[in-house]
Order: structure tokens, then sequence, then C-alpha cells
């Protein structure tokens, strides 16, 4: 003990083996204003920083949990998995990477489907696992949201996406560029038949997924400072050679320009897109 | 004449060839022999050579910088065209050029990418990157065509959608993704070609049909090999790799099922033979187009949809 420590009055005292005994993942730093969180005050305010309203990354799962009432439910599309029919390989096998994902997330791929209700209102839900492979289509993230649009039109009720991705998935080459007609096909057919689509765009929503199903909603709403756009920044920078503009692909740079609806706390998705939900059914109240 | 690296063999040979040409107005022995001989080992070797291609010589050759354009089909295989400018919102944008015409008499519209030959003309097509008012011509286009009832044919040549500051600005992802939504339920034909590079979603923002063909040494694929190698490879050098396990051939796609046929080119490909190529090309959109005008036009975008429908590979 130093001449230091000695000195300190013992309440203040603290020894390295006490600390250690604080179980990990009990705190958390919010990555945008580096306040140190209590993990499940976290979690209870949806991964939102109550200091600073930084909207950090959510699961799939956690979302839908959330957003949803608690019953009824029923997953969507949850039979089909991934398979790799162009044997790719690039520094490591597809087939690979896809065990490693499915045992890091639990998922069996990109896009969870759960129909439901929200707020009493009979409603399809997808979410983007941005932790499976960059949220990146393939041709399960594709099929899986042309049965929720199926699943929307057969129950005559609306669909509500939350996207999280890179864009396409590479792995699958041109089976997932095809995704991208594939879902807007779907969105053509629950178009012409008067229901209404919600897209949520969160961060980050790039590529192959904002080029099709993220940009076609009848509203189109994004969580705040979400980075959205087709090609990514490095690829812009690296072809125009000049440096972006502040905020550039930002939800708020978005939303000046006219691309999005409007921008969304997280925190009051539930209550307001039931709002608009039930204003587009045009139920009075 | 420009030569690619696996090309250079027959370029030799054709040098000499019209050297002798060269020798033979002013000569007293009859060489004509010698040259007849001599065209015939280059086509042997021309066909030897493009007959075992590797995939990313395909990609070379589907961005052969000789290799004929949408204008230079169009010049060739229709008439009476007028080409039909600007999305009537921001601005005309010359990658990727728009117009009506006639298919042997048949009216009908036309939407191709068009790239430039020399630098000026290059930059001035933006390399065949077009930017969300391109996307945007082409939907107007495509929506005339619903009108009168005129099949849409397209013809596919870009790197990719053009990556650039402004083109984010006015919502290249949406102006693609309209694209894709509205030529699902399109009440009438659409036919596309891939006649040289497809690249990722640029390329299908007017490429969903319901006959869909490639050039036989065009490509099609998600992203660049450049770009692929970059990401996966975080070396753009193994572009190579890239593109072979990406399977971006005509042959390759065929074997996929998404393709419905592959136009043949004439011997050492497209950029030997303008108007052989058109003719071919022309053949196939003939036939294509007599086919699809009689399908009632319900059942037509039906069959669209459910072709679309099945897409991709999954276990269930």
């Amino acid at each position: 003990m130093s001449w230091f420590t000695k000195l300190l009055p013992s309440r203040i005292k603290t020894d390295g083996a006490s600390r250690r005994t604080v179980p990990e993942g009990v705190w958390s730093k919010c990555e945008e204003c580096s306040a140190v969180l209590y993990r499940a005050e976290l979690e209870r305010n949806l991964e939102v920083c109550p200091k600073c309203s930084h909207h950090m990354r959510i699961g799939a799962r956690v979302r839908l949990e959330n957003f949803l009432d608690p019953e009824p439910r029923v997953e969507i599309g949850d039979e089909i998995k991934p398979v790799d029919r162009l044997k790719f390989r690039d520094s490591k096998k597809y087939k690979d990477r896809l065990n490693q994902a499915q045992k890091q997330t639990k998922e069996s791929d990109a896009l969870v489907v759960i129909m439901g209700q929200l707020k009493e209102i009979p409603v399809v839900v997808a979410a983007f696992e941005y932790n499976f492979m960059a949220g990146s289509m393939g041709s399960v993230v594709g099929e899986r949201f042309v049965l929720a649009a199926e699943a929307a039109i057969d129950n005559g009720i609306p669909l509500v996406c939350f996207s999280a991705s890179g864009g396409a998935r590479m792995q699958e080459a041109i089976l997932s560029l095809m995704q991208m007609a594939k879902t807007s096909s779907a969105l053509a057919k629950l178009s012409a038949r008067g229901l209404p689509y919600i897209s949520v765009l969160t961060n980050p929503t790039m590529g192959g997924v904002s080029a099709s199903l993220a940009t076609l909603g009848d509203i189109n709403i994004a969580e705040p400072r979400a980075l959205i756009g087709f090609a990514g920044p490095r690829v812009i920078e690296q072809t125009v050679r000049e440096t972006l503009p502040e905020g550039f692909q930002k939800s708020e740079f978005l939303l000046e320009h006219g691309d999005i609806d409007m921008i969304m706390d997280r925190r009051e998705m539930r209550e307001r897109i039931s709002s608009i939900l039930s204003i587009l059914n045009n139920q009075a109240v | 004449m420009n030569f690619l690296e696996f090309e250079q063999p027959i370029a030799e040979l054709d040098a000499k060839i019209e050297e002798l040409r060269y020798v033979g107005d002013d000569s007293e022995i009859n060489i004509n022999e010698e040259i007849i001989r001599l065209q015939k080992r280059s086509d042997e070797l021309t066909a030897s050579i493009f007959s075992s291609l590797s995939t990313w010589q395909y990609s070379q050759v589907a961005r052969h910088p000789q290799r004929p354009y949408t204008l230079d089909y169009i010049e060739r295989i229709f008439s009476d065209f007028e080409e039909l400018h600007g999305d009537r919102s921001f601005a005309d944008d010359p990658a990727l050029v728009c117009g009506i015409g006639r298919l042997e008499g048949v009216p009908v519209a036309i939407i191709g990418h068009q790239k430039g030959r020399d630098t000026n003309d290059r930059i001035y097509r933006n390399y065949g990157m077009a930017r969300p008012e391109g996307y945007r011509k082409a939907l107007r286009i495509m929506k005339l065509a619903e009108r009168f009832k005129l099949p849409v044919l397209t013809f596919i040549d870009t790197p990719g959608a053009y990556p650039g500051i402004d083109a984010e600005e006015r919502g290249q992802s949406e102006a693609i993704a309209r694209n894709l939504i509205t030529m699902t339920a399109l009440k009438t034909p659409i036919i596309a070609t891939v006649i040289g590079e497809g690249g990722s979603g640029g390329a299908l923002a007017i490429g969903v049909a319901d006959k869909l063909f490639m050039m036989e040494y065009s490509t099609y694929s998600v992203i660049s090999p450049e770009g692929c190698a970059s990401i996966l490879w975080k070396n753009a050098d193994k572009a190579e790799e890239a593109a072979e396990a990406m399977k971006i051939t005509a042959k390759n796609l065929q074997e996929l099922g998404l393709i419905d046929e592959i136009i043949g080119e004439p011997l050492g490909a497209a950029h030997r033979d303008y108007d052989k190529t058109a003719e071919m090309l022309k053949n196939s959109l003939v036939r294509a187009v007599n086919e699809l005008v009689s399908v009632n036009i319900d059942d037509l975008v039906d069959t669209r949809q459910a072709r679309i429908r099945q897409y991709g590979c999954f276990t269930s």
C-alpha cells in the first residue's frame, strides 16, 4: 500500500478485487456523448442514450418485442433457410460465414418477420438483424420479405419494415441482386391492394436494400442520424475526389433534400406509427 | 483498333495480313493465296482464344473500348428513331438514352445506357453511369410506352449507378427502387438485353423484364469485380478471383435460370463486326416482340410477376 492510499479515508478506498466482482455488461458507454450508462436502463430506453438521445443499434427481435403488442404474435418465414448455391468463397467460405453468423446472432438469416398487433391494429412487421452479415439481403431475406407482404395481402393488413443493412449479400452475387426486383414486385401487389406500407430506415440502410424495399414506403421514416444512401461514403469520396459535405447521407440531410417524410425518435414509434396506420386505414376516432 | 492483352496474337496476324495487302498492290507475285491462308489462321486462332476465355477475360471483352454501345445498335436496328430527353423535373442525363422508333415497322420505346467513345464523350456520358434524373427519364418513357401500348426494349451497359454527391442528394436509391416497382407491374411488354456490362442496381433499374437476354460476351453482376474484391478481399487487385466467384457470364446466368436467351456474337466478339452483331440482336428482338405482343396484357404481367417471385435459392 502506498503512502497515498494510507491517507485515504476508508470509504473512498477501493481495491482491484472488489471492482472486478462487478459483472461485465452492467455498464455501457454511449458512443456519441461518452456518457456511462446503466445497461438495464439503456435497454428499457430501447438502446437510446438517455443523456444525448443517440440511437444505438438494436437487435431485430428486441425491436419487434418492444414495438408489437405482447399478444398475438406469429413468426413468418422462419422455415426459410439459406443455402450456398454458388459455392462462394472469398477469404472464407460463404457456408462458414453463415454458420458463424447463425451462432453469433441465434438467427438463421438477417430478416425476422412477425405478424401481430400494434396497439390493437393488426399488422405484419419485418426487421433486419444487422449483426447477421451486416443485414445483407440474400435469397432468404428476399423470400421472407415477400412472405411478409403476402401475409399482409392475405389478411388485408398493413406492412411495416425496419431496415438496417449494408446492401446486397455479395456472396449470393446475382441472386442477391434479383431480390431487389422480387421485394419491389411484392410491394407493387401490396400497393395495388390499397394496403399501407411503412418503411423505417435505421442506421445504416445502404445499397440494394435502400434502392429497393426501404425507399418504397407510402411513408418513409428515418431514425435520427442514421446513415442512408445508395453508394457508401468511401466509394463516393474515391469517385468524386471531394470532401463530403457535413452530415452527408444522414437522416437530417435526407429530410432536407426531400427524400424522407420524417425523422422519428425510436421511443415514440409505437404511439406515432399506430396513429399513422390508423389514419391510412381511414379509421375515424 | 484497340486490342486486349489476350487478343495480341490475333492483332499481330491481322497486321501481317494488312501489310501483305499493301504490298500486294504493286507486287508481281500473287500473294492472294498467302493472304487467304493467313486469314484462315487468324480466324482459327480467334476461335480458339475466344473458346477458352476466363471469367475475367469475359468481363474485359464486355468492357472493351471498341464494343458497340446502345446508340450503335439503335442506328442499325431501328428506323424513325426520335430521342426523347429529360426527366421533366431536373435535367437530361446523357448516360441514359431514351426514345421511340420502329423495329421492322413495329412501334417501340427504347431505353439504354450509353458510354462514351473518346475522352470528351466518356465524360459527357459519365462512363455510362446514370444519375437519378436518368432513371426518372427512363421511368417517364416507360409510362409513356404503357399509355400508347408500345413494347419497351432496354439495353443494359453500365458499371453501375453513379456514386456521386449530387446523385445521392437527388435520391439515387429512390429513383432505382421506383423503376423496379413500376417495371414489375408495367402493362406493356418489356424486353431487356445486357449488351456489355450489367452492373448492379444501376443495371437492374432498366432490367426488370418479360424476357431477359444477354449478349454472348456480356456480364451481369451485383457489383463490379473490382468493387467485390475491394470489399470481400480488401484488395481491388483480386478482381480476377472476384469475377470468377460471382459467376457473371451469360452462361453462368443461364445455368441459374435467370435469362431467356444468349445472343451469339460474331467471331472475336461484337467489336469485330458491329453490323453482324446488330443483325443477330435484331433477329432475337423481332422474335420476342412478335411473341409478346400477342399475349393478353394481364396474363403477361402475371407471368412476369410469377417469374420474379421465384428468384432466389433457399431451403424450406
